[in-house]
């Protein structure tokens, strides 16, 4: 999958902050009505076997990507992903490999890309020079779910200053004031989390789910992706009309398990229906 | 000093550590904790049923022991011990368990779920939850459930699930990670009794206020024994929870604090968990709050070792960290070699078998009591009992009429 002329021009003028997630989503809406969101975690089962996961994830044209920073900590992830952070990390990959990863990936790939990961990552290094390193890579912004955003003012400072997104997660057990409060707070995209628990169970797309997205609309005018358990083309008949985004997480790498490349294509093949 | 008056806007912050870093998903539920938790701080009547469910149950208050034996012998300070191996279950444990209990029941919640490392706060949390009537969930290291089998046993045989935790290194943090996994699901009728003041805010505060009740007994019991304060109290340290507990008794006196952690193979050997002692753990955010964890310069947690379960652990108590950088606390860390050492002098002059976690306390109190004068105070606080441990000691000591035992044992079993 090349880019397009115009496309590369687009990266050009992100690195200097002039472009903003939000803006290239909506240019993607005005070409169809329901975004495609996916998720790899650097380093598993290797960098390789990454880059043929995006391959195919190019050809089913999705639109944005959350590259995942391996932790040994992964409290909010579920079994698979929890598995594919532990073996990334004991076959030594490191940080910094994951922002050339990413770089490459950002040359090559006309989808966008997040980095997704802890804030001990971000912490560490320290958040301005996180902050850089993402510009540089190409990244547009950051998904990091154990920070919540009373403590992120900083970084969200520092993001807004670079022209990159912090993406914001509502949630089913979030009062209508911390809505709000999100709402306010939010760039780029919400990401709606489907319902309580972590990574890789199903959903029951429902009355709940269409109730929380309108909930959480009426604190946002941003874009909204749904994620956590979308996993079939039955979902995303079940999103499109009511969210921007429909994001899948565990349902990929369960298929990239069970059968690799083939297996992945076969999925996404499924989803278009 | 109040530990726990806050600067507007820094609920939860000791200088610079601590906070409350969560999924968002968790931001009601803690918010509901700490506003529940603020109400029962504030209520005497609270802390008077808490005194007296520990008296009723636990046996409080538990004694000072004079270890008249062991001064001698060593010939320096007297040295005494505060006996929370004598509650119910057998460690400090159970103060903070009976006392997230009685919070439990304000919260209208029906299942608790835990962490536990040695076992131990798993065993009384399994206890609380039989007393209480509550479902209860117990996740546990596999790498722990193999060598503290006699407290899964007994948590198994109280009515609680043990799940033996297979991710990361498969011991306490892995139980951590995977009981924040639980929480963010089954939320809405379970609460997190963790079992350390480490963790998001208001649990350090929570269970510091629990494990105070060792240091208000003890200022009072060792008063009373030794006609005046003690010069130096020791505690060891593991999430940090027995020490704080103890040491707010003395926090305003001229009393001088001592953490010992689990020095391992000793330093520079990458094989210990002394985050302040030795000079390997740096700043970092995980497992809900800001802390020194033993981490590498890309904030992946580096593998810990003890001798001691309880101490196994990456990270530690804020309170404890902000006290150290304030120099009112001093941190020191014993080797395992001098652990093994200190509970056979230990057990042999006073008869005492003090838990390993707790006799990391004794070794470091052994090292110094020489150096001092007969008549300056030590106190010790002896957080649990040791018998618990007699698959681990009996190994650490090469008892071979044990090893004989069990193989007969096993070979009585035979194949199932
Ligand atoms: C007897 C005993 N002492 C000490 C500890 C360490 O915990 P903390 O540092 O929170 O007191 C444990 C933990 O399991 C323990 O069982």
């Amino acid at each position: 999958m090349e880019r397009t002329e115009s496309e590369k021009q687009m990266a050009a003028g992100r690195a200097s902050g002039a472009d903003h997630l939000e803006a290239y989503l909506r240019q993607r809406l005005a070409q169809k009505p329901l975004l495609l969101m996916t998720h790899v975690v650097c380093g598993y089962p290797s960098f390789d076997d990454n880059w043929r996961e995006l391959e195919v994830m190019a050809e089913a044209g999705v639109d944005l990507v959350e590259l995942q920073f391996p932790f040994s900590e992964p409290s909010a992830d579920g079994p698979l992903f929890v598995k594919a952070n532990q073996l990334s990390l004991e076959r030594g990959v490191r940080r910094d490999q994951c922002f050339e990863f990413m770089a490459r990936v950002s040359e090559h790939f006309p989808f966008k890309v997040l980095m997704m990961g802890y804030y001990n990552t971000v912490f560490k290094m320290g958040e301005a020079a996180f902050l850089d390193a993402l510009a540089k890579a190409g990244g547009c912004g950051y998904i990091v779910p154990d920070l919540p955003v009373q403590e992120a003012g900083h970084l969200h400072q520092l993001s807004a200053e670079r022209g990159l997104s912090p993406i914001v997660l509502m949630t089913p057990t979030n009062s209508d004031a911390r809505l709000e409060m999100l709402g306010q707070v939010a760039r780029g995209m919400i990401y709606a989390v489907a319902r309580k628990g972590v990574t890789g169970d199903k959903t029951e797309m429902g009355a709940d789910l269409e109730a929380f997205i309108a909930r959480c609309r009426q604190h946002t005018s941003l874009p909204v992706g749904v994620g956590f358990g979308v996993s079939e083309k039955a979902d995303l008949d079940f999103l499109q009309g009511k969210a921007e985004i429909a994001i899948i997480g565990t349902a990929a790498l369960k298929a990239w398990e069970e059968g690799g490349e083939t297996a992945l294509r076969k999925f996404f093949q499924g989803l278009a229906g | 000093m109040d530990l726990f008056d806050f600067a507007d806007g820094r609920e939860g912050y000791y200088g610079d550590y601590g906070g409350a870093f969560l999924p968002e998903i968790l931001t009601t539920t803690i918010e509901e904790l700490q506003a529940c938790f603020r109400e029962c701080k504030s209520d005497p009547a609270f802390w008077q049923e808490f005194v007296e469910l520990m008296r009723s149950y636990s046996g409080r208050p538990t004694p000072v022991t004079y270890l008249e034996n062991l001064s001698n012998k060593l010939g320096g300070a007297r040295i005494y011990v505060k006996r929370e191996d004598l509650g119910h279950t057998g460690s400090h444990k159970i103060n903070n368990v009976m006392g997230q209990g009685l919070v439990c029941k304000r919260l209208g919640k029906k299942r608790v779920i835990a962490e536990t490392g040695a076992g131990q706060h798993g065993f009384a949390t399994a206890t609380m939850a039989a007393r209480f009537g509550f479902e209860c969930k117990i996740y546990m290291g596999a790498v722990d459930v193999a060598r503290q089998r006699p407290n899964v046993f007994w948590m198994e045989n109280l009515g609680a699930t043990v799940v033996a935790v297979e991710d990361g290194q498969r011991t306490l943090k892995d139980a951590i990670n995977e009981c924040l996994r639980d929480w963010v699901t089954n939320m809405a009728d379970t609460h997190y009794v963790l079992g350390t003041a480490c963790g998001p805010h208001p649990f350090p505060e929570m269970v510091s206020f629990f494990q105070a009740i060792i240091g208000r007994e003890a200022r009072e019991q060792i008063v009373a024994e030794a006609g005046r304060l003690p010069d130096r109290v020791f505690a060891c340290v593991g999430g940090g929870s027995n020490a704080i507990g103890i040491f707010q008794g003395f926090m305003d006196d001229n009393v001088e604090l001592v953490g010992v952690e689990a020095g391992g193979h000793g330093p520079g050997s990458g094989l210990h968990a002394a985050r302040l002692a030795y000079d390997d753990a740096s700043v970092g955010v995980a497992q809900g709050y800001k802390t020194y964890f033993l981490q590498n310069d890309d904030g992946n947690m580096l593998e810990t070792h003890s001798i001691a379960a309880g101490l196994d652990y990456i990270g530690i108590n804020p309170i404890l960290v902000n006290l150290w950088q304030q120099e009112r606390v001093r941190f020191e860390a014993a080797t395992d070699d001098a652990v093994r050492e200190a509970l056979q002098l230990t057990m042999r002059t006073e008869g005492l078998i003090p838990a390993l976690e707790s006799t990391h306390a004794f070794a470091q109190a052994i090292v110094e009591a020489p150096k001092m004068s007969k008549d300056e105070v030590i106190l010790i606080n002896q957080s649990g009992r040791g018998d618990k441990d007699i698959f681990t000691v009996a190994d650490a000591i090469d008892d071979r009429h044990w090893r004989q035992f069990i193989r007969d044992k096993a070979a009585e079993y035979g194949e199932d």
